[in-house]
């Protein structure tokens, strides 16, 4: 660090890590006016949001893999369409049962109706209220998403202004929804999904909802909330859609990289930083790994608060209060990922050929159970043994991501360990792990395994060394209602300033936490103009809905 | 002048008694009616061996209301406690226990850290179940919020809040929702420690230390006081003292006598028809059984609005806990526990994760092969327990799930077998000392007590199932919206323990809303 | 249907649909649910002259149904609905509509009293596990049965004359919300005397299985009196002539709403005449109670436009300032020669003295203009023809 080179440059912003965050962050800043560098330790951009070419030929969305939740007001304002980006909503979902039979998530709203009562016909028509709380619940969780959690502990104006805006928005939801939602937010998933329905295979169809990326079971309280990061999104007013982001993820921050270019802000890859640097109670900019100096006022970070308080900053300058916190923010890696090149398309006897949903969500867990024991192998320190797997095989909507008549498959599993049984994983686990998923595909599509060409097998160990998300968590932090809103990442940092002035969190472990969303990023940047006097930089969330 | 209907109390247990007392004490005519032989509910002492007496399934007083006991003079009713301020042990089959008292913690192989830190975790716990107390002292506000009138009581509940100050506001902010399993793991390194604080927090839930809400569960049982006492005769005489005190007050008792259901004239419960075939006519009725059976069984869904009757419907009561009762002919001999604890409250959950293992299985519908315990010998401090010279051993077991898949009749003799191994990794000459045992199961309970899903809270005490939300909206303020018809059970704000609370404050609303002849 | 290959055709054919799809000259399909009914057949004026001076054949066997019986049947209903269900007999028809807890309608629709203790409901939405919840606690068997029965309505002044020609001797002295079973193809048809236009009309109901064989034999039976087939164009012009309200349009079902306030109670529609305070207990007895008490929020108002411009997605206004509600149907009446409009408006306005306008956005040849107009408040509905009330029913 003697030869440290101190770059001739000043930037008004420094923003640490180029994920989906991030650069939703340097964007708004660089829109703004301000002279904005992102500095990113991989070679490539985008963090989880990633396309990569990973076997010949096939793009790999390796990490996150669809995307709904990016907010409509970011791709506006960001004007992304222009900079490449395209959603295409693919179609629906199913559970297949053991007995070989499946239950089919239609598009349309009265096949799906008939496929439910196909099973159960008190389930059809029950579906229909579920679908009516839940959209409750989005709605009001929506207004809330572009906006800054207040503290309720200040008596500022901002804070008692937001916290009446909050007040109000309770108030609106009437007496009985009051109370329906503070139970939702307590429930789990599956004493919510109790409430609709009887039938325990249209209940496990509707609960990997609830525990996507959680590291909590389906019987777990708290687990019903999780279910809105995968329901308030919407494609185009569909809400509740889901679809792919043409190119693959990647197409995602390209696309935001494109509008930080556009305006005039700059990225730099294979640049890690190593700390951040201040006098006294102000930021002064960061240092890279390379020794190298770079100064700015403001250093956003889009890593956790654990990797930006506890590895970034000057231990000296934290109070022991905040150490405690960032240490007990609960980060767990509970998700992995098989990313695989396929010579030709699986069959699925259950649906036969051309079934529309093929292109769909697929689920093997057909009942709560199997649920719950799943994440009870994940507490005893090991995969699932008969794991959660939401499997797509994208290249059956988007015809850029393999060689014609080839296709990729990305599984996402649920649930794996961070380590095995306390020890790292080894390569004979990672291949013990990657054959229980394929033996739970091959129960559906037999002769399965014959047809691939390339696997990459994502622990929680290979997501935190690559992209350095801690224990592998894919929402930077779990989504424990101790850990949402201004609890985020924990009370007293929820208003995405850092412990020194200058400093600010940008990644998903700020409100409204994870998912391709974009809306920490852009809250992060709205207060970083805020503290600058400028109000208006950011968009809020359109609020007619 | 011919007198008025009485004011009729369902259930004969310890929230029935204190509701009938306090109604009979503002001068109305009262009469409770039990299935029973004895008033008592889950407050009751049983013989259940010759010459041994046992605590029926409470066996621990731990947040009596205090307000009741001065109100109804239950000293002067002839209540005596035979044990206060017990000691919790923690055991372990192969090391000496550790005992908790008050806000410290001692046993060997303890870090100078892990006894600091039990001081500040029993500092933060009490600090915030004080929140709790003050919240359940009085009836939960409603929600709704149409103006700053509305919301004048909500202000109340969060100015309890703020007035932990800024720091510890937002820490109970955070804390509130979080599993015990990670506050816990905040605080201590020790397993032990963990493994003891942990059962704290689930005994009674269908819920493991890593479930989310436990810490609130935790804080629930710490907002009575955080003490444990036991009433000399057992938690039957707890209920020989309210039953004297309501008696006292003018209030009638009639035992073996089975209420079959409600009748309800123009949206009003009028009367009801007991087990016997007799009718009885009432001015008002006060339901101290569980919401579900009061609401869905005795008064009948036809009687409610459809969307109500549902949310009674899935009201979260699957009982977890069995009580395993021991004869014994000698005092027992547990691994590393001193003589002079051998009364107090014995653990056993030797780990955080061993508790959760034991929840493992009731997800299942299936019961625990280790369960965790909380064992209590009656007859060290209190000789009218059993013939001298010999004990009675009572216990808590988890999990032992209502719902058992296998069903309890076929289980239950394996499920006995397995408690009695768990007890003997602690006292191997366990076995040649039972003179005879009794395990009541959920099933038993709920057969025994007739609590719906056998479930002594009367519904799962949980975040979804608290305050306003207890046990449905709509109930929550113990009137129903069935004219004339409160509920007073643990059922009701704030809930289960053997509190008398729910009793106190479901009679203050009648006297507020059925006016005296 | 049921079928795992259910999903390979979106959209069923009705048990007429050999006849239906044979006479849809327009090829004009309308999706109702799992279902396609004809929009319109040959043109919809003419359908709908068809149906006020002969008599037309609508399509609803799409229409939701289902069987309650079992011996707490009538307690059933009587906890669902908002009318003393036992006031109709065996044999009789009656429209009700059925509430939330929050007095909030969830749906309108009729129910057939098929035999004593046996019922029949008929809806626009389907709501079996709202059926079942509210059937905690009652001894009754739900049963859907939506696609068991096959259903036609015919409806005009000469539908009596085309019955009668059927071989149904008799059926001119079946009263309003009557009902009557004749032997028909080794079958059972049954007829009630009800429908959703407001004028002398029946509904048929029949096993699917016989279904085109009633649709030929009432068609060759009503060819003497002008008998034609008409769509849901047509229809709804009719229904909203007769101010009937419709599911979805007139009023959102109580149990989609995702949006606090945007439902209606009963008396917000203007149908407190079905809410029966001095039966037992039923759903959203307490809330209207208070409503009844403290007032409602909105009421439905049956508008008479003045011009010739039809009110579409109009605003109402008060005194031409205020906006105080909108027109949820609209229709130029033929019948009346008048623009009609059913509008939920904001309680207290409508009352006698004030003035409402609605405002109107209409194009002639692109072009757009703007008017207000004023409009008049009536009771009951813009065309009632006497004949709808007549027993024994009119030839013509």
């Amino acid at each position: 660090m003697s030869a440290a080179v101190k770059s001739r440059q000043r930037y008004d912003a420094i923003v640490i890590g180029a994920g989906h965050n991030g650069l939703t962050s340097a964007a708004f800043l660089a829109r703004a006016g301000l002279k904005v560098m992102v500095l990113e330790r991989n070679s490539y951009i985008g963090g989880a949001a990633v396309s990569r070419e990973l076997h010949q030929g096939w793009i790999y969305s390796n990490c996150s893999y669809v995307c709904s939740l990016l907010r409509p007001e970011i791709y506006r304002a960001l004007d992304l369409a222009r900079h490449g980006l395209q959603i295409v909503p693919y179609g629906g979902g199913v559970t297949f049962t053991r007995d070989g039979d499946y239950l089919g998530g239609y598009v349309d709203k009265d096949v799906k109706r008939r496929e439910i009562a196909r099973h159960n016909a008190h389930d059809a028509d029950a579906w229909q209220r579920y679908s009516r709380d839940t959209m409750r619940q989005c709605r009001f969780i929506r207004s809330l998403l572009l906006r800054t959690p207040p503290d309720p502990t200040s008596l500022k104006l901002r804070d008692l202004r937001e916290l009446l805006y909050l007040g109000k928005r309770f108030a609106d939801l009437g007496e009985q929804g009051i109370y329906d939602t503070i139970r939702f937010y307590t429930l789990s998933i599956a004493d919510y999904l109790a409430e609709y329905y009887e039938s325990d295979l249209v209940r496990a169809n509707f609960s990997g909802s609830g525990i996507i990326g959680t590291a909590l079971g389906v019987h777990s309280p708290g687990t019903a909330y999780v279910l809105l990061h995968h329901y308030m999104g919407d494609v185009d007013g569909q809400a509740g859609a889901w679809g792919y982001a043409r190119g693959g993820m990647g197409a995602v921050s390209k696309a935001l990289a494109g509008a930080l270019q556009s305006f005039g802000g700059e990225i730099r890859t294979d640049a890690p930083v190593e700390k951040v640097l201040n006098r006294g109670r102000q930021v002064t900019g960061v240092v890279l790994a390379s020794g190298e100096e770079i100064l700015a006022d403001r250093v956003l970070s889009n890593l956790d608060p654990k990797r930006t308080f506890l590895g970034l900053l000057d231990q000296k300058s934290l109070q022991p209060d905040l150490v405690a916190k960032a240490r007990n923010f609960k980060i767990r890696g509970s998700s992995g990922k098989l990313n695989i090149a396929l010579d030709g398309l699986p069959e699925f006897p259950a649906l036969g050929r051309n079934h529309p949903l093929h292109c769909g969500d697929l689920h093997f867990l057909d009942s709560m159970a199997r649920f719950e024991r799943a994440y009870d192998d994940w507490k005893d320190g090991r995969w699932s043994r008969d794991p959660y797997l939401d499997l797509l095989i994208p290249s059956m909507t988007d015809p850029t991501m393999t060689p014609a008549g080839k296709h990729y498959m990305s599984v996402f599993v649920q649930y794996v360990p961070p380590k095995v049984q306390g020890r790292d994983w080894t390569q004979a686990d990672r291949d013990a792990f990657r054959d229980t998923v394929f033996d739970q595909i091959e129960t559906q599509s037999p002769g399965f395994r014959k047809l691939v060409l390339h696997a990459e097998v994502r622990t929680p160990l290979e997501l935190e060394n690559e992209v350095g998300l801690t224990e592998g968590n894919i929402f930077q932090g779990e989504l424990t209602i101790d850990q949402l809103f201004f609890n985020r990442p924990f009370p007293g940092f929820a208003q995405y300033r850092g412990p020194l002035r200058g400093l600010y969190l940008c990644g998903s472990a700020t409100h409204p936490g994870g998912g391709v969303m974009a809306a920490p990023g852009a809250n992060a940047a709205r207060e970083v103009l805020l503290d600058m006097g400028q109000p208006e930089g950011v968009p809020e969330g359109w609020s007619d809905d | 002048m011919t007198e008025r209907a009485p004011i009729i109390v369902v259930g004969g247990g310890h929230n029935g008694l204190v509701c009938a007392a306090y109604l009979a004490r503002a001068g109305r005519r009262v009469l409770v009616l039990e299935a029973a032989a004895r008033a008592g509910g889950c407050a009751a002492t049983h013989e259940f061996h010759t010459g041994f007496k046992v605590s029926s399934i409470a066996h621990l007083l731990y947040g009596l209301d205090a307000q009741v006991a001065g109100d109804l003079n239950l000293t002067q009713h002839g209540l005596v406690l035979a044990q206060q301020n017990l000691r919790s042990v923690a055991l372990h089959p192969a090391a000496e226990a550790l005992v908790f008292e008050g806000d410290s913690v001692s046993g060997a192989g303890l870090a100078a850290a892990d006894r600091d830190a039990f001081r500040r975790f029993i500092a933060a716990r009490r600090r915030f179940a004080a929140v709790l107390a003050s919240w359940h002292a009085a009836p939960p506000p409603r929600l709704a919020l149409h103006g700053w009138r509305d919301a004048l009581p909500v202000g109340k509940l969060g100015w309890s809040v703020r007035r932990l100050g800024r720091k510890e506001m937002r820490e109970l902010l955070r804390v509130a929702t979080m599993s015990v399993d990670d506050w816990l793991n905040e605080y201590f390194t020790n397993a032990r420690v963990k493994g003891a604080l942990a059962l704290d927090a689930v005994l009674g839930a269908r819920a493991g230390p890593r479930s989310g809400g436990t810490v609130f569960t935790s804080l629930h049982r710490a907002a009575g006081g955080g003490s444990y006492a036991v009433p000399q005769g057992g938690m039957g005489a707890l209920s020989a003292a309210l039953a004297h005190a309501a008696t006292a007050a003018g209030a009638e008792i009639r035992c073996q006598a089975k209420v079959a259901g409600f009748e309800v004239v123009a949206g009003r419960v009028s009367g009801m028809r007991l087990a016997s075939g007799e009718t009885l006519a009432c001015s008002a009725v006060v339901s101290a059984l569980d919401p579900q059976q009061t609401l869905l069984g005795l008064l009948g869904a036809r009687h409610l609005e459809a969307e109500f009757a549902r949310r009674v419907q899935h009201v979260r009561a699957t009982g977890t806990a069995a009580k395993l009762h021991l004869a014994l002919s000698r005092a027992p001999e547990f691994h590393g526990l001193k003589t002079q604890d051998l009364g107090q409250r014995l653990l056993i959950a030797p780990d955080a994760d061993y508790v959760e293992r034991a929840f493992n299985p009731a997800k299942y519908g299936e019961y625990s092969p280790q369960p965790v315990m909380e064992v209590h010998l009656p007859s060290v401090h209190d000789a009218s327990m059993a013939p001298a010279g010999q004990h009675v051993l009572s216990a808590i077991v988890q999990y032992a799930p209502h719902n058992l898949a296998a069903g309890w009749p076929a289980a239950r003799s394996r499920f006995l077998e397995t408690c009695l191994e768990t007890l003997s990794r602690h006292w191997p000459g366990l076995r040649a000392s039972i003179l005879h045992a009794e395990l009541l199961t959920p099933a038993d309970i709920a057969g025994r007590v007739g609590i719906t899903g056998g479930h002594w809270h009367h519904g799962e005490l949980a975040l979804d199932q608290y305050l306003m939300l207890r046990p449905v909206p709509g109930a929550a303020q113990y009137a129903t919206p069935v004219g004339g018809l409160y509920l007073c059970s643990a059922g009701t704000h704030p809930g289960g323990g053997v509190l008398g609370t729910s009793g106190r404050l479901a009679a203050a609303q009648l006297l507020a809303r059925e006016a005296a002849p | 249907m049921m079928t795992r290959e259910h999903y390979q055709h979106a959209v069923y054919p009705t048990p007429f649909h050999p006849r239906t799809s044979a006479a849809n000259k327009l090829n004009l399909w309308h999706r109702w649910k799992d279902c396609t009914v004809a929009d319109a057949y040959t043109d919809v004026s003419l359908e709908y002259t068809a149906l006020r001076n002969a008599c037309t054949v609508f399509d609803l066997s799409p229409m939701t149904k289902h069987r309650i019986d079992g011996p707490d049947a009538l307690a059933f209903m009587n906890r669902l609905v908002t009318r003393d269900v036992a006031k109709i007999k065996p044999g009789r028809v009656g429209y009700t509509v059925w509430c939330d807890d929050a007095g909030q309608v969830i749906d309108d629709g009729t129910i057939f009293h098929l035999d004593a203790g046996v019922y029949r409901l008929c809806s626009q939405e389907r709501q079996l596990d709202w059926l079942q919840d509210s059937a905690l606690g009652f001894d009754v068997r739900i049963h859907e049965e939506t696609t068991e029965v096959a259903a036609l309505a015919l409806q005009g002044p000469t539908s009596c004359a085309a019955l009668k020609c059927l071989g149904l001797t008799g059926i001119e002295t079946l009263p309003p919300f009557g009902m009557r079973s004749f032997p028909f193809a080794g079958t059972q048809l049954q007829v009630s005397r009800t429908g959703f236009t407001g004028d002398l009309g029946y509904e048929l109901w029949i096993e699917p299985g016989q279904a085109l064989e009633l649709w030929d034999r009432l068609f060759e039976a009503g060819s003497a009196v002008g008998i034609k087939p008409m769509g849901t164009l047509a229809l709804e012009m009719s229904r909203v002539e007769a101010g009937f309200i419709q599911a979805g349009v007139d009023f959102l079902p109580a149990d989609r709403a995702v949006r606090p306030g945007r439902t209606r109670s009963p008396f917000e529609l203007d149908l407190a005449w079905l809410v029966d305070f001095s039966k037992p207990n039923f759903t959203g007895r307490g809330a209207l109670l208070r409503e009844q008490a403290q007032g409602s929020r909105y009421r439905l108002l049956r508008l008479d436009v003045e011009g010739n411009k039809v009110a579409k997605d109009a605003f109402v206004y008060n005194g031409r300032q205020k906006v105080v509600g909108v027109v949820t149907s609209y229709v130029w009446s033929p019948a009346v020669k008048a623009s009609v409009a059913l509008a939920s408006v904001e309680t207290p306005w409508g009352r006698a003295d004030d003035e409402l306008w609605v405002d109107i956005y209409y194009q002639k040849e692109l072009q757009w203009n703007r008017k207000m107009a004023r409009c008049r408040v009536v009771a009951g509905p813009f065309y009632a023809p006497a004949r709808r009330k007549m027993t024994p029913a009119p030839e013509f």
